[in-house]
């Protein structure tokens, strides 16, 4: 279950990356690749280890000017940790 | 009216490098051209830091370091470097033999990505008859080695007639190493496997059996274990997507240089694939009559010409089309509405033959002498 004081972190096989090519960030993994958009980009990004999830969820509502976009983030998350792109730290 | 479907267009995303086809190990079902032998004129570290460099500009992103056996350059550790100043994701794929905790050390301060390695089977007189060497105990101690770098373990087992009824045991030993990801890769018969393919299919009623056992494992380590299984195509009735569409995800090189759509398109006739010594990647991924050949529907012939289902499959293998009909243009035979099907039937009828014969014909194995001789 994802928490306010929950850190999240990349799995330990994957990194996210801007290709200049495709201009955009894309998540890379043994012999794979996933292509993001946008916002899955940004959460994705502050997914450092460094910050608890109300964290998160401040960093981009002050960045995009808006509130209110706690379950859309918490959505994103879920399936990235489903995905095995990232993990609980703590 | 809707237009006529479009063949789908893009840069390399994954680059294949062949780094040599030299290899200590023997396995009858390699991938690797039959002649290889004869293409023994491989790239030197300056060229191979060419051939990534371009490609890495024109949007590759995924990098296969393979063989052959890679651990055999000397320079290994220098191109992924390179590679991974490039920005690539480094993967190696290796059989692990001769690995040492002194050279995954080193590859990963150069920034190696991940390492896969190969068993042949799940015991060890049947692992090293089929490697054609003894390397069963090496390779689960490289195994436990990459694990204590901080490697995940990514292992691949090729399945076949030789090793399918051990699947419980295969699954019990990636269990015992670690494993967090596991392939399962049914051969498919192009190369040595091709050669040896009425001593290696094996029967629908073993592959179903095999498949039903490894599913069920999957839902037991569901969260541990990823497993990823490659079906062996001649029993479905739909042939494989031939590249993701030819010439518009893969590149592959070589050891001789020799760029191709698809890691089994040497043995096309008439194709004439470009060499990078020549020309450069952009000029062989844009320009090249070989990279441009089917990167459409114009050459397709009925029933797929016709076939709504050609902009998934694209028309399914070429390779596996010219090896079972002699003709590049055919429908994959794969495929239950080609006219040639019964070809695949004939293949699972002779690998049938052979089974029950009770004098199955010997293993060619993978090495130079057979390659000089049968090439």
């Amino acid at each position: 279950m994802i928490q306010d004081s929950t850190r999240l972190g990349l799995s330990p096989l994957y990194r996210l990356q801007w290709e200049e090519s495709q201009q955009r960030f894309v998540m890379l993994y043994p012999e794979g690749m996933v292509e993001l958009n946008g916002p899955a980009a940004e959460i994705l990004k502050l997914c450092d280890g460094t910050r608890s999830f109300s964290d998160m969820v401040g960093t981009l509502e002050t960045a995009f000017d808006t509130q209110g976009l706690r379950s859309d983030i918490e959505e994103l998350v879920q399936a990235a940790l489903d995905h095995g792109w990232i993990t609980i730290l703590s | 009216m809707a237009g006529l479907p479009s063949y789908p267009n893009g840069s390399p995303r994954w680059l294949l490098a062949e780094l040599t086809y030299r290899c200590p190990l023997q396995c009858p079902y390699c991938s690797n051209p039959v002649d290889y032998a004869m293409h023994q004129n491989e790239l030197s570290t300056e060229e191979w830091c060419r051939v990534l460099s371009e490609a890495r500009a024109l949007g590759a992103v995924q990098l296969g370091l393979s063989g052959g056996e890679p651990l055999i350059r000397q320079d290994l550790s220098a191109l992924v470097l390179h590679a991974r100043e490039l920005g690539y994701y480094t993967n190696l794929i290796t059989s692990g033999y001769g690995l040492t905790a002194e050279r995954i050390a080193d590859l990963k301060s150069s920034g190696l990505d991940h390492i896969q390695i190969s068993i042949q089977a799940p015991e060890k007189t049947l692992n090293d008859t089929l490697a054609g060497t003894e390397s069963f105990e090496q390779k689960k101690k490289v195994a436990r080695l990459i694990k204590a770098q901080g490697y995940p373990m990514v292992l691949c087992v090729v399945i076949h007639r030789q090793n399918i009824h051990l699947m419980s045991d295969i699954l019990a030993m990636a269990t015992e190493l670690g494993a967090d990801y596991l392939e399962l890769a049914n051969t498919q018969y192009y190369g040595w496997a091709h050669l040896n393919r009425d001593q290696l299919m094996p029967t629908r009623e073993q592959f179903e059996t095999a498949e039903v056992i490894a599913q069920a494992y999957k839902e037991k380590v569901k969260g541990q274990m990823k497993i990823y299984y490659v079906v062996p195509d001649y029993y479905e009735d739909r042939p494989k997507p031939c590249m993701n569409g030819w010439g518009t995800t893969f590149l592959t090189v070589a050891p001789d240089g020799l760029a191709l759509p698809c890691h089994e398109a040497r043995i096309l006739p008439g194709l004439d694939c470009p060499n990078v010594r020549d020309f450069s990647i952009r000029e062989i991924w844009e320009e090249s009559p070989a990279f441009k050949h089917f990167r459409h529907f114009d050459w397709m012939e009925e029933p797929c010409k016709s076939c709504p289902e050609k902009i998934k499959d694209f028309g399914g293998c070429r390779c596996q089309a010219y090896l079972l009909t002699g003709n590049l243009n055919a429908t994959d035979p794969v495929c239950s509405k080609s006219p040639l099907h019964h070809t695949v039937e004939e293949a699972i009828h002779l690998a049938e033959q052979d089974r029950v014969s009770g004098s199955p014909k010997p293993l060619i194995f993978r090495n130079s002498l057979n390659s000089k001789t049968l090439g």
